[in-house]
């Protein structure tokens, strides 16, 4: 496996080589070519991301009703901008999207980076663990949804039959206000954590090892070495793997479509959900672009926070 | 998972904790899997020890009310499709805008484009794909969910099949070109050749990414163009909840990302290790 290439390095990936190295300057361009093999990306950019967004923006100012096919445009103006706003089930979504983000990455982080720490310090056994802790990763989240819909069921999951064992009265895990965000939260616990372990495995088999020597000659202790070697030469790594993970988290429906449908009430409602009801459920096409609009507009600012942050810490010690 | 010839606190310690992780990563598929294979009424009363029966798998399979071998049909379709096109547009992207002499801004917007679009929801891009599908009448074809998983893939094959172009040394392309080969012959004959191994890593990595797809399948196909997880959903959405169906369509499912974490665990790992910031 090649750990040359880490997250940790990612900027300026797309840039082409300093000091005008590229093959083209050294053989002469063919701009006919140059163009071709550009164009189907380029195609597939502009007819599927850039016009719907247009599509998205433009449909956000109307009311659109079909009949036969044909589509009528009503122009509302700002009109659906001003419901979303006070679209109480948006604002549960907003809402219980940040707090199941914030909970579900923090828990991943921790765990995985648990996980990759003492993977990293056994000689056999790494590519045992390491396949199986893949599995998740490629799990699709609608049958993540299935599986722990069986575990979590109240009658016969396993998890309520775990807790009889000892005792324990059966829990609602998905029916109960208390425990649905939470039970949904633990899934993609469940689902995420090893994708965060298996970059933090890269990251920790990538340091140099002389460094370790240096703080083990200087008489560090385990706890010393995890805080002033180990932590501060992974930030990297666990910055971008933060930023990436909060960006996933935040894009959440499949498990909470299988697992709660956004309920119990609007307990596990989330963006995405809210988006799909209102868009595709009732159909309501404007104010379905106009809310998807303002999730756009608010993942940005999600998006230029996380870059500051990457920016801190690559400026930093 | 304790090794026997070191017996130390220094492995044994790790080991646990691994192994219970390992666990709980694993115990819950094999008890979901296992659901399959049990009668609804083992299931609901709790039975620990079942005797396995195929019902289920019959029912899901075979029934004639069921679709199933049609959504998986449907899945390989869309899946190997979008990740052909992902895979051409990518390399020869990536090669264009590594190898040829673009202005600096076009990969930075490339790059800006890539990590942008991962950001928007799928469900807003499939409410606008749905509408303009639906202009044009592609809704409710293969075409429109192939392209749509195409586009929500490019960024990450892109991203990746750049590492992998960047790997290749410059001169063997020089070489090539003094010997007189013109663009294609020098793609075919000398890149495309050297990033095999790439292509495998962001192929599996598109395949199952498409596989897994449901937000966008969910609103950009009806029965006919149905892939697996829109049908598994199905089976959760129906009035009495299909538990063991729903158990052995699931397990089914899951049969092709198991195969490729069989034969192509590196090729996963590296893409997922590189792919990482996409």
């Amino acid at each position: 496996m090649s750990v040359r290439s880490l997250p940790a390095t990612p900027a300026g990936r797309l840039q082409p080589r300093a000091g005008g190295e590229r093959a083209g300057d050294r053989y002469g361009d063919d701009p006919a070519w140059r163009w071709a093999t550009l164009a189907p990306s380029l195609a597939i950019m502009l007819a599927l991301s850039v016009l719907p967004l247009l599509n998205l923006f433009w449909l956000s100012f109307n009311n659109v009703t079909w009949s036969g096919g044909v589509a009528t445009w009503t122009p509302v103006g700002l009109t659906h901008y001003k419901a979303v706003f006070s679209d109480a089930l948006f604002r549960a979504g907003v809402w219980n999207t940040t707090v199941f983000a914030l909970g579900a990455v923090t828990g991943q982080m921790i765990l995985g980076f648990v996980m990759a720490l003492y993977c990293s310090r056994i000689q056999r056994g790494r590519v045992l663990y390491r396949a199986l802790f893949i599995l998740p990763i490629l799990i699709p989240g609608i049958v993540v949804g299935a599986i722990w819909k069986l575990m979590l069921n109240y009658d016969f999951g396993l998890a309520n039959q775990a807790l009889g064992l000892v005792g324990i009265e059966p829990v609602d895990w998905l029916g109960a206000n208390e425990t649905a965000l939470l039970s949904v939260i633990l899934v993609d616990i469940w689902h995420w954590t090893p994708f965060c372990f298996l970059l933090f495995l890269a990251g920790l088999e990538s340091m140099p090892r002389d460094v370790y020597e240096a703080a083990h000659m200087d008489g560090a202790s385990g706890w010393q070495e995890l805080l002033h070697v180990t932590l501060p030469m992974m930030l990297p790594t666990i910055m971008v793997t933060f930023a990436f993970r909060i960006v996933l988290a935040f894009k959440v429906f499949d498990e909470v479509y299988l697992l709660t449908g956004g309920g119990p009430g609007t307990a596990t409602e989330v963006v995405s959900f809210t988006l799909y009801q209102r868009f595709f459920t009732e159909d309501r096409v404007g104010y379905g672009a106009a809310m998807s609009i303002i999730v756009i507009f608010l993942v940005s600012v999600l998006l230029v926070l996380a870059l500051s942050a990457r920016r801190r810490s690559e400026t930093g010690p | 998972m304790s090794d026997p010839h070191m017996v130390g606190a220094r492995t044994a310690v790790p080991h646990l904790v691994l192994g219970v992780c390992g666990l709980a990563v694993v115990l819950p598929v094999v008890w979901a899997i296992a659901a399959g294979f049990r009668t609804q009424i083992s299931l609901l009363v709790g039975e620990l020890w079942f005797t396995p029966n195929l019902a289920s798998f019959n029912e899901v399979l075979f029934s004639k009310t069921s679709d199933f071998l049609l959504n998986y049909r449907n899945s390989l379709i869309v899946g190997l499709s979008s990740t052909l096109l992902c895979l051409a547009a990518a390399t020869l992207g990536a090669w264009s805008l590594h190898r040829m002499r673009w202005p600096r801004w076009v990969p930075a917007l490339f790059l800006a484009w890539a990590m942008a679009f991962n950001m928007i929801p799928p469900v807003a891009l499939a409410g606008a794909w749905f509408t303009m599908a639906r202009t044009v009448g592609l809704d409710n074809t293969f075409a429109g969910i192939i392209l749509a998983h195409t586009a929500l893939n490019l960024p990450m094959a892109l991203f990746l099949m750049s590492v992998f172009v960047r790997e290749v040394p410059l001169e063997l392309e020089e070489a090539a070109r003094i010997d007189g080969a013109s663009t294609p012959v020098l793609l075919w004959k000398v890149v495309i050749p050297l990033v095999t191994p790439g292509l495998a890593a962001t192929g599996i990595l598109t395949f199952v990414f498409s596989w897994n797809e449901f937000a966008v399948a969910l609103n950009l196909t009806m029965k006919q163009t149905a892939t697996v997880p829109v049908a598994i959903a199905k089976f959760a959405q129906d009035f009495e909840i299909q538990y063991t169906q729903m158990a052995a369509s699931a397990a089914l499912s899951i049969l092709p990302a198991l195969v490729l974490l069989l034969i192509g665990q590196r090729y996963i790992v590296k893409g997922l290790t590189q792919g990482a910031i996409k």
